[in-house]
């Protein structure tokens, strides 16, 4: 039995298919828009750097010991 | 032989015909109200929250609709009026618009959680529960108060939308939802006075059938008569101002006549004009809702750009 890549369902299904394509682009968009809003709104982008869950002196103040 | 089973010659469902699953036509009432509720409030939202905060209220109604047809399609194939939809008519399975209203339901509150806050999302899931459950499974079949508790769910969406501003509900919003929640009775019923449905012959308790029409029009005027403090009141909340009294007061007044008109009629009277006392409330509920909702946004406008507002 030859392999055939195109079979007549997805002619039948392409509508569909595109449409599903083009929500999960959309939803995609939305995610990453989102994401950008978000991290924008943090403020002070340090305060995004301490969520990494990593020693970083640098973003420590030196009174603490640190060397920011 | 063929490499995929799948049967050959069936209507294979279009993309439009999930879309119509999700209602669009009610879909945008949900959205204008719920924008106008997340704009007037008194915290600003980022344009792109805003943004998805609408998609993520209108998805979830949307995800309530297509349960409504799931649960319903047995009705919507005896009445003329539903008959076309996508199940009735065989153009996607049940179990097809389960499974997108499931999915729908659980994205949109989902999302909205993590874009807003829990409050709005717990609120947008409950609105689907509501009008899944509690209306189309419960009380659309067995009373014919259906119409004034299940007119709930379509009062939620500026509550919805406020809460995204919020996170929480206040005078204002749940004044907005009993606007809407008030509203729906008498503009539901002034239709079923003129339109011939057969919800009787599906089994569906509609109050002129069960109650005759004499208890339709005491029911309208006495609906609309409780709705006029609903509407003025939330003229003198922080939301409203000079142009929401006046759209109030001209718009209640307006409606008030219509309903009152409606009411000292009876079905030779009506049917003599062709209903046209009753024509014309509906028409009056439609521009009373719309005409409401854009006297608060225009005050918010104004507030936002420092001119206007007396409260």
């Amino acid at each position: 039995m030859t392999i055939k890549v195109e079979h007549e369902l997805h002619e039948r299904r392409k509508g569909r298919n595109v449409g599903l394509g083009l929500i999960l682009v959309a939803f995609i968009g939305i995610v990453f828009g989102l994401t950008v809003v978000k991290v924008t709104q943090l403020g002070e982008a340090q305060q995004f750097e301490r969520f990494d869950h990593v020693a970083r002196p640098q973003i420590i103040p030196a009174e603490d010991g640190g060397s920011n | 032989m063929s490499d995929v089973s799948v049967e050959t010659g069936t209507y294979e469902a279009k993309m439009g015909d999930y879309f119509a699953l999700l209602k669009p036509r009610v879909m945008s009432l949900v959205i204008f109200t719920a924008l106008v509720g997340m704009l007037v409030a008194p915290v600003p939202v980022h344009p792109f929250v805003g943004f998805v905060a609408i998609l993520c209220i209108a998805v979830g109604a949307g995800a309530s609709g297509a349960l409504n047809m799931w649960w319903d399609a047995d009705i919507d194939a005896k009445m003329k009026r539903t008959v076309g939809r996508p199940i009735p008519s065989g153009r996607v399975q049940p179990g097809e618009a389960l499974g997108i209203g499931l999915a729908l339901s659980g994205f949109s509150v989902v999302l909205l959680a993590l874009a807003t806050n829990f409050f709005a999302a717990g609120l947008l899931a409950f609105t689907i529960f509501f009008y899944a459950v509690i209306y189309s499974m419960w009380l659309k079949r067995s009373t014919p108060q259906n119409i004034v508790i299940g007119g709930a769910a379509g009062a939620f969406p500026p509550m919805v939308g406020w809460a995204v501003a919020t996170g929480g509900a206040s005078i204002e919003s749940v004044l907005m939802f009993a606007l809407i929640f008030m509203w729906t009775p008498p503009h539901f019923w002034s239709l079923a006075l003129f339109v011939k449905t057969d919800y009787g012959d599906a089994g569906v308790p509609m109050l002129n059938v069960t109650h005759g029409t004499r208890s339709t029009r005491n029911h309208i005027l006495v609906y609309t008569f409780l709705l006029a403090p609903v509407a003025i009141g939330l003229g003198f909340t922080s939301i409203g101002g000079p142009i929401y009294l006046a759209t109030a007061v001209v718009m209640n007044a307006w409606f008030l006549k219509g309903a009152y008109k409606v009411w000292k009629r009876d079905d030779a009277d009506a049917e003599a004009d062709k209903f046209k006392a009753e024509r014309a409330v509906f028409k009056t509920s439609l521009y009373y809702l719309f005409a409401h909702f854009v006297a608060l946004l225009v005050e918010g406008i104004l507030r936002t750009t420092g001119a206007g507002g007396v409260a």
